[in-house]
């Protein structure tokens, strides 16, 4: 399924993906809407990142959303780039799966065979892997309205290159994202209990533990 | 596609890149390819005016849109587009090759921000790649090239 693209295409150009068929929904029209639904914000499949990031409803309703996604990537990347998309890739690095979970949001699936709602807490399996069928579409996400007091924050090699740990706060429920197979939920009290990360050249598990500590204790004295 | 201005057929094979496309099929090699990956910025052209990663397109995808590269900023012999003279002046390249993409996504940076603080100058250029200047003389380039678009 193609939308963005902006890492469906980086596989393909590594091989890394070999698909024998692609399905581009980049001329769905009625697809790229961000609109006010149920007091909180819904984002179609093709809304741009960057366009959410422009977005005064997301600035109103959900600010946090509109922090996360500046954190993806670059400006350039987020014109292609779609939160549907980063939802659907479900990379362990990234940080609107770590915001949906944190938030308590959830995206809409449909196929020929209905519509259906997964909630955040459902929707991630494993690296790359949710609760998606082959045939279904996520055609929507939803963020509920949330204020204050709110955090997202990461630590990378390079700025927008992909974090080696991050956390998001929303008042005092606390997702980690970089740090296991998907974002999970954390006390913020004990954040590291029960996280066994993978290590590789940029970070070890240790680090990445330390990461978690710290990046956590900033993100609750903000 | 119409290609700085000029409408082209659309490849004949949907799995080429529209880096590739503007390059091999359409010779116009002003659009580098560094990393094709996304990382390093040189492919960097506009879509529709806001600025893409040629790599990280489908040649196909780029089908009823308009696509800008660094030819066509400027006509051969008018005046270099104020991006441009701001490099230029401001000596905000050395070898050469990430320029393409630095151009564009400056253009795209100015159309968003006419008037970019620091802050928006470095976030606007953290996704380009330079490995000759340092990035002083580019950073500088950017708030030339502002100041030249809004006189």
């Amino acid at each position: 399924m193609l939308a963005g693209g902006q890492s469906l295409v980086p596989l393909l150009n590594f091989r890394l993906a070999r698909p024998a068929h692609i399905v581009d929904i980049n001329r769905v029209t009625g697809l790229d809407r961000i609109y006010d639904r149920d007091g909180g914000v819904a984002v179609q499949a093709l809304a741009r990142q960057a366009a959410v990031e422009d977005s005064d409803l997301v600035e109103r309703v959900c600010p946090l959303l509109g922090a996360a996604v500046r954190l993806v990537a670059h400006r350039v990347i987020r014109n292609r780039g779609t939160v549907c998309g980063s939802l659907a890739h479900a990379d362990p690095a990234s940080e609107l799966p770590a915001v949906l979970l944190a938030l308590g949001g959830h995206v809409v699936a449909r196929s020929n065979r209905g519509e259906r709602v997964i909630s955040a807490d459902a929707l991630f399996h494993g690296v790359m892997e949710t609760a998606l069928a082959p045939d279904e579409l996520l055609v929507e996400a939803w963020f509920p309205a949330f204020s204050k007091p709110f955090a997202v924050i990461e630590e990378s090699r390079r700025h927008g290159d992909f974090a080696l740990a991050g956390v998001v706060r929303a008042a005092d429920r606390l997702a980690l994202f970089g740090v296991a197979p998907t974002p999970v939920l954390a006390d913020p009290r004990d954040p590291t209990r029960g996280l066994r990360p993978s290590g590789d050249l940029e970070a070890s598990p240790e680090f990445r533990l330390h990461l978690v500590r710290v990046l956590t204790e900033k993100a609750f004295a903000a | 596609m119409r290609v700085n201005g000029a409408v082209h057929p659309p490849p004949v094979d949907p799995r080429r890149l529209l880096s590739d496309h503007l390059r091999h099929d359409l010779g116009l090699t002003g659009t580098h390819v560094g990393c094709e990956h996304g990382v390093c910025g040189c492919c960097t052209v506009l879509l529709d005016g806001a600025p893409v990663r040629s790599c990280l397109m489908l040649a196909v995808q780029a089908e009823g849109h308009d696509v800008t590269t660094i030819e066509g900023l400027a006509a051969d012999g008018a005046p270099l587009h104020p991006v441009q003279q701001a490099f230029h002046e401001c000596h905000g390249l050395q070898c050469g090759f990430c320029t393409p993409g630095f151009v564009m996504s400056v253009v795209g940076l100015l159309e968003q921000y006419p008037n970019p603080t620091a802050e928006q100058v470095d976030e606007g250029i953290s996704g380009n790649l330079c490995r000759c200047t340092g990035y002083a003389s580019i950073r500088r380039a950017v708030h030339r090239a502002a100041e030249l678009s809004n006189e």
